[in-house]
C-alpha cells in the first residue's frame, strides 16, 4: 500500500528534532566516495557488456542546410565500420529539463554547427572514431544563419512581463539611481563525465546505462524519441559524474546508442567527445541584463526595474529565467520587468546550475553595488535596508529567511569592517578590494516517491530511482532513514538510478534532497507506526535509535520485534498548497577579497566567504561541499569562463577544457562557509530547503564588486578578463 | 585517429633515418597524441625516441648546459644548475602546462609544439596552416589568444611554448643530428620560421633532422624575471609573457635581454629594443620608448587587440622590477 503525501499545510512538529539517532545534519561522508576515488564505482561508459560495438557522432559543419553524407558507402565499408546511422529519430538537440517527452527530432537539417547528425557504429572506438572523422558531411543549400542575439529576431516573453506602479516615474524623482546595462556570457556544464550511454536490446526491451539526472523524465523522453511503449525501457544511472544541468533531459548519445544498438543487433557504447560535450549538450544562454534602481535619500529603493535579452535555438521554448529572484529578493514598490528571447542558431540553451539566479542576482548585485557607491553607504547596510517584509509583488509571506543574518554574520565572519575604500589599499603592484553581493534562490519540492524495506535482521533498504550527481544523495537518504528508524548509517543501503524502483524527483533546481528526502521521510514515519501497532502504542511515543526500539520502558532490536517479517513501504510525496501560499526561497550573502595586477589587470581572488540559510541543513559536509562548488563557479564566472561562438556561424570556438577557462585550483582560494541554522515549516516535513545551487547565485557580483572597490573599475561585462579591467585603469 | 606504424628508434641516426623516410618523431605525445586523435596530424608512421640516450643534463666547458632533446620539462625546471644560475628558464617552465603534462613534455617536443590556433585544431574550419591554401578563419574569428607581431595574411597563429621563450633570452641553441651523422647548430631564434605564405612550415628542420639537445650559454650577469600573464592562474597560455634579463650597473642598463611569448608565431625577441635599452639610464619614459618600439609593427585583429596595450604595460612593469631589484 503506498503512503501519500501531500504537501499542503505548515509541518510544525519538528519530527526529525525529536529523533534520538542522530544522523541528520551530521557531516557523514559519501558512502560511495571510496568508489569514486578508487576507479570502482561504474560510469556509463565503463560497464563491461559482452560483444560491445562503438560508435561515434558525427557533427554539422555549419548551422543550416541539408546535410548531405556525401561518402557514406566508402565509410560504411571501412574497417570494422558496423553502420553509418542519419535515422530520422536522432535528436536535434538535448531535451530540456522535465520535458518528459523528446525534443526535436531529425538529422537532416543543421540548425546549429555542432550538431550531431549520424552515429558511425564499429567494432572499436579507434576504428568508429576514424570513420566518424572520415565521413564527409556537406550542407546543401544553406546561408548563415542568425548567430548573435543582439541583432537576430527577438520574441517578447510577455507571460513573463511585470508593470507594477510607475517605475519611470520612480526613476526621475528618485535622489539616487542606477541604470546600467550587464552582458554575461554563455555557459556550459561540461561535466568531467562526458554523456555517454550503453544501450542494450533484449528483444524489444531496452537497457540503457547511461549519466543522467532525472530518469523518469528520461525514460519517457527516451521512450518517445525512439516510439516505443517506456515500460519498455529501463535506464540505469547509478553513479553521476556530474550534471551541473547537462544531464537534465535525455542527450543526442542516448538516442544514437539505442537506434544503433537495435540495427547493429549489438550493445552500442556512444560517448560524447569532449568538444561535443561543449558543442551539443545545453549552454546557459548568455544574457543582456538591463538593471534600474530607484532609492530615496536614504538608500530605500523606490523601484526595480530588470529586463533581459536571453536566447535559444529556433522551435525551444526555454528562456534562461533571469527574473526569478529580482521578484521577491528586494523592496520598490514600482518594478518592471521584461524578458525577451532571441532566436539564434547557437548550439541549444537550458539549464545550467542555477537558471536564471545565477546570472540573474549577479547583474542585481552589481547593481546594488553600483547604488551603494553613488549613495556611499555600506553595500551591506544598502541590502538591510531593503528587506522587504512581505513579497513585494505578490504580498505573500516567506516561509523562512534568515537573510539579514547571513549579512550580519557574514560582514562579521569575514571582516567586512575592515573593507578599504575604492583604490585606497595597495600591496606592492597589487591593488586590494572588497566585494560582497547577497545570495537567493527559489525553493521548490517536485513529486518523488520510494520505497523503504525494513529487513528482518533489523537493517534497512531505500529504494528509489533517484540520481546522486555527485552531490549526496546516497548519504543524506541513508541518513533520514536512518535517523527515523533508529539505525546506524551502515545499516541501511540505498539503492539509486534505475528506473525500475519508484520514481523520485529526480536531481535538478536544488530539489532533489528535499523531495526525495521526503519521500523517505513518510516511508519511514509509516515503518515507525507500523512498529509501534505491533507494540500496542502510538508512534510518537516510540523511540527508536541504534536498532533497538524503546516503548513503555521496554528496549527491545529491532529484529525481534520483526520477528522474521519485513515491513515494506512505498511513500509518494506531492507539492501542495504549501508551495503557493507563501513565498518560498533561499537566502545567504558572499564576501569576497580580490588582487588585481596594477599593471596586467590579471584579477586573483584571495579569499572568499558565504553564509547561507536554506532550512534544515541534512548532511553539514555535502551542503558545504556544495557551497564551494558554487562559489568555486561564481569565481569561474566572475573571471574566466565564457563559450567563445565564432562570429560568423556560431560555432562554439573554444570547445576544450584548455581553452573554456573554468577556475583551476589555482584560481580558488581558502573558502569558508556558513550554515545558518533554520527550519522552514513550509518546505516538507524535513523542514529542509535545497542548497545545490544557492552557492552560485550572485557569488560572482561579489568578486566583481571587489574588483570595483580595488581599481575604481567596473566591468559590467562578464567575465572581468583583464583586456577589460586594464581599459578602465 | 588514422592507423600507423611505430617503431621504436635504437639510436639517434636510426631514429633520423626513419624519419628521413616520412615517419614523425614522438617523445612525450602530450601535443602530437591530441593532434592525432582529432585527425590534424595523422603520420603515417612514428618513430618513437623516448630510449634515446638524450636525457642528460650536463655542464659544457664554456660554462654553459647542454640540455638532452628528451629531458622532461619537470627535470629542467628542478634542476638546482638551472635554477641558480638560468633560473629565467625554470620559471618559464614551471609557469607551462600542468605538473602531468611537465613530467610528460620533454625539450626537444616543448620546441617544436605546434600553436594552439582554435581553427587549427577544428578541421572544419579553414586554416593554412593545417590545410594549405584553404584560408585563415581565425583572422576574422574568434582570436583572443593570436599574435600581433609577425603574422602574415595567412596565419596569425602564436607559438605557445613558455620554455622556448626563456630560451631566446638566454640565447639558446639548438643541436641537431641528421641520419648521416652530420651534425648542426642552429640558434633558437632561427630555428623558427615565419609564416609568410606558407605557414604548413614552421621550422627550418629538415625531414629526419633530430633536436638532439639544447645548449645554453655560460650564466651571465643580471636579474632574471619570467613574467606571464594569462587569462586564469594556472593551465592557460600566455597572452603576454615576457623572459628577462637585465644588468644594470651605476644606474645604467648594461644588459638587456628580452624574449617575449603570447605575441608571435615565434618567441620574439628585438636586438634594437635591447640596443635601445642598453646603456641608458632606467626611467618609465625609457621603457615606455622601448615598448613603443616593440610594438611599433604590432597588429591586432579585433579580439586580440587588447595584446598590444598588455604587451606595452607588462613589458614596462618587467623592466621596472628588474631594473629595481638589479640596482639594490
Amino acid at each position: 500500500m503506498t503512503e501519500h503525501f501531500k504537501m499542503d499545510a505548515p509541518a510544525t512538529d519538528r519530527r526529525l528534532d525529536d529523533m534520538a539517532q542522530g544522523l541528520v545534519g551530521a557531516p557523514l561522508d559519501r558512502p560511495e566516495g571510496p568508489l569514486k576515488v578508487s576507479g570502482t564505482a561504474t560510469y556509463a561508459d565503463e560497464w563491461q557488456v559482452d560483444g560491445l560495438a562503438h560508435g561515434v557522432l558525427v557533427r554539422a559543419p555549419g548551422n543550416s542546410g541539408r546535410v548531405v553524407l556525401a561518402n557514406r558507402n566508402a565509410v560504411a565499408r571501412m574497417d570494422g565500420v558496423l553502420a553509418v546511422i542519419d535515422d530520422d529519430r536522432l535528436l536535434r538537440n538535448p531535451a530540456q529539463g522535465t520535458a518528459n517527452e523528446a525534443p526535436i527530432q531529425g538529422p537532416h537539417h543543421a540548425a546549429y554547427m555542432g550538431q550531431l547528425i549520424a552515429v558511425v557504429v564499429a567494432e572499436s572506438f579507434e576504428q568508429a572514431r576514424h570513420a566518424a572523422q572520415s565521413l564527409e558531411v556537406t550542407l546543401e543549400g544553406g546561408t548563415l544563419m542568425p548567430v548573435d542575439p543582439t541583432t537576430a529576431a527577438v520574441e517578447p516573453q510577455e507571460s513573463k512581463n511585470l508593470d507594477q506602479g510607475d517605475l519611470d516615474a520612480a526613476m526621475e524623482t528618485a535622489a539616487h539611481s542606477v541604470d546600467a546595462i550587464y552582458t554575461t556570457p554563455s555557459h556550459s556544464s561540461t561535466p568531467m563525465e562526458p554523456h555517454a550511454s550503453i544501450a542494450t536490446w533484449e528483444g524489444d526491451d531496452l537497457t540503457l546505462r547511461g549519466s543522467y539526472q532525472m530518469l523518469k523524465y528520461n525514460r519517457n523522453e527516451l521512450a518517445d524519441a525512439l516510439g516505443i511503449h517506456p515500460d519498455r525501457v529501463r535506464i540505469l544511472s547509478p553513479y553521476v559524474g556530474g550534471g551541473f544541468g547537462s544531464k537534465l533531459g535525455l542527450a543526442p548519445e542516448a538516442v544514437a546508442a539505442s537506434i544503433a544498438a537495435k540495427q547493429v543487433g549489438r550493445p552500442v557504447s556512444v560517448a560524447l567527445q569532449r568538444p561535443q560535450v561543449f558543442e551539443a549538450t545545453m549552454r546557459r544562454s548568455e544574457t543582456s541584463q538591463r538593471v534600474r534602481l530607484a532609492a530615496d535619500a536614504e538608500g530605500r529603493l523606490t523601484g526595480l526595474g530588470h529586463d533581459a535579452l536571453v536566447s535559444n535555438l529556433p522551435g525551444e521554448t526555454f528562456a534562461e529565467p533571469i527574473l526569478q529572484a529580482s521578484h521577491f529578493l528586494y523592496a520598490g514598490a514600482n518594478r518592471r520587468m521584461s524578458m525577451d528571447l532571441a532566436r539564434v542558431h547557437r548550439l541549444c540553451a537550458g539549464s545550467v546550475r542555477a537558471p536564471g539566479e545565477a546570472v540573474g542576482v549577479t547583474a542585481l548585485e552589481n547593481a546594488m553595488d553600483e547604488l551603494a557607491h553613488e549613495i556611499g553607504i555600506d553595500p551591506v547596510e544598502l541590502r538591510r535596508r531593503n528587506i522587504p517584509e512581505k513579497d513585494p509583488e505578490s504580498g505573500k509571506d516567506y516561509s523562512s529567511r534568515r537573510f539579514r543574518e547571513a549579512l550580519d554574520s557574514g560582514a562579521e565572519a569575514f571582516g567586512w569592517a575592515d573593507r578599504p575604500g575604492v583604490k585606497e589599499r595597495r600591496e606592492g603592484e597589487w591593488l586590494i578590494g572588497y566585494g560582497m553581493a547577497s545570495a537567493a534562490r527559489v525553493n521548490v519540492l517536485m513529486e518523488s516517491q520510494a520505497r523503504v524495506t525494513l529487513l528482518p535482521d533489523g537493517r534497512a533498504r531505500v529504494e528509489t530511482d533517484m540520481t546522486d550527481i555527485g552531490t549526496g544523495t546516497y548519504a543524506i537518504l541513508g541518513q533520514i532513514a536512518g535517523e527515523m528508524l533508529g539505525l546506524p548509517r551502515d545499516a541501511v543501503d540505498v539503492v539509486l538510478g534505475d528506473t525500475a524502483l519508484p520514481p523520485a524527483s529526480g536531481s535538478g533546481g536544488s530539489w532533489g534532497a528535499s523531495s526525495s528526502g521526503t519521500s523517505v521521510y513518510v516511508a519511514c514515519q509509516a515503518i515507525r507506526r507500523q512498529l509501534a501497532e505491533r507494540l500496542g502504542g502510538e508512534e510518537a511515543d516510540l523511540t527508536l535509535k541504534d536498532g533497538s526500539a524503546t516503548f513503555d520502558n521496554q528496549t527491545r532490536p529491532l529484529a525481534e520485534i520483526l520477528d522474521g517479517d519485513e515491513i515494506v513501504k512505498l511513500a509518494h510525496l506531492q507539492p501542495g498548497d504549501t508551495s503557493d501560499a507563501v513565498r518560498q526561497a533561499t537566502f545567504g550573502a558572499y564576501f569576497a577579497e580580490v588582487a588585481v595586477h596594477a599593471a596586467s589587470g590579471e584579477t586573483r581572488v584571495r579569499r572568499m566567504h558565504g553564509s547561507f540559510a536554506a532550512g534544515r541543513i541534512l548532511n553539514a559536509k555535502t551542503a558545504r561541499s556544495q557551497c564551494l562548488g558554487g562559489m568555486t563557479f561564481g569565481i569561474g564566472m566572475a573571471l574566466t569562463e565564457e563559450l567563445a561562438f565564432d562570429p560568423r556561424d556560431g560555432h562554439v570556438a573554444n570547445h576544450n577544457l584548455a581553452e573554456y577557462h573554468i577556475a583551476v585550483n589555482a584560481d580558488v582560494p581558502q573558502l569558508t562557509v556558513e550554515l545558518l541554522e533554520e527550519r522552514d515549516d513550509w518546505a516538507n516535513p524535513m523542514q529542509a530547503k535545497g542548497i545545490g545551487e544557492l552557492g552560485i547565485c550572485g557569488a560572482a557580483a561579489a568578486i566583481t564588486n571587489a574588483i570595483f572597490n580595488a581599481t575604481g573599475v567596473r566591468v559590467r561585462d562578464y567575465p572581468a578578463t583583464l583586456d577589460k579591467v586594464i581599459a578602465g585603469m | 585517429m588514422r592507423p600507423f606504424d611505430y617503431a621504436r628508434a635504437a639510436t639517434s641516426e636510426d631514429a633520423a633515418r626513419q624519419a628521413a623516410e616520412g615517419a614523425t618523431f614522438i617523445a612525450g605525445g602530450t601535443n602530437l597524441l591530441d593532434l592525432m586523435k582529432l585527425e590534424v596530424m595523422a603520420p603515417s608512421a612514428l618513430v618513437d625516441i623516448n630510449r634515446l640516450d638524450l636525457n642528460q643534463i650536463e655542464e659544457a666547458d664554456d660554462g654553459g648546459l647542454r640540455i638532452g632533446a628528451l629531458v622532461t620539462n619537470s627535470d629542467l625546471a628542478n634542476d638546482t644548475r638551472v635554477r641558480k644560475h638560468w633560473p629565467v628558464l625554470s620559471r618559464a617552465l614551471l609557469a607551462g602546462a600542468s605538473g602531468q603534462l611537465r613530467n610528460k613534455a620533454t625539450t626537444g617536443g616543448n620546441l617544436l609544439q605546434r600553436t594552439r590556433c582554435l581553427y587549427f585544431y577544428d578541421r572544419a574550419t579553414a586554416c593554412n596552416k593545417r590545410d594549405p591554401g584553404s584560408g585563415c578563419a581565425a583572422r576574422d574569428g574568434f582570436n583572443r589568444i593570436l599574435a600581433v607581431l609577425g603574422t602574415s595574411e595567412h596565419c596569425i597563429a602564436t607559438h605557445p611554448s613558455d620554455m622556448a621563450v626563456a630560451m631566446r633570452a638566454l640565447g639558446a641553441e639548438v643541436e641537431t643530428l641528421k641520419q648521416d651523422g652530420s651534425t648542426r647548430r642552429i640558434p633558437l631564434g632561427d630555428l623558427y620560421l615565419l609564416p609568410g605564405d606558407r605557414p604548413d612550415r614552421e621550422t627550418v628542420l629538415e625531414q629526419g633532422e633530430l633536436i638532439a639537445a639544447v645548449t645554453l650559454p655560460a650564466p651571465v650577469e643580471g636579474r632574471q624575471i619570467y613574467r606571464k600573464v594569462r587569462d586564469r592562474a594556472s593551465y592557460a597560455f600566455a597572452l603576454v609573457s615576457v623572459a628577462g634579463i637585465v644588468a644594470v650597473s651605476e644606474g645604467r642598463i648594461t644588459r638587456a635581454n628580452l624574449a617575449f611569448g603570447g605575441l608571435a608565431p615565434k618567441p620574439w625577441r628585438n636586438a634594437e629594443v635591447e640596443d635601445l635599452l642598453t646603456g641608458e639610464a632606467s626611467s618609465d619614459a625609457l621603457f615606455g620608448k622601448a615598448a613603443d618600439l616593440l610594438l611599433a609593427e604590432a597588429q591586432g585583429f579585433g579580439a586580440n587587440d587588447f595584446k598590444i596595450p598588455l604587451a606595452r604595460r607588462t613589458l614596462v612593469s618587467v623592466l621596472r622590477e628588474l631594473s629595481q631589484e638589479a640596482s639594490a
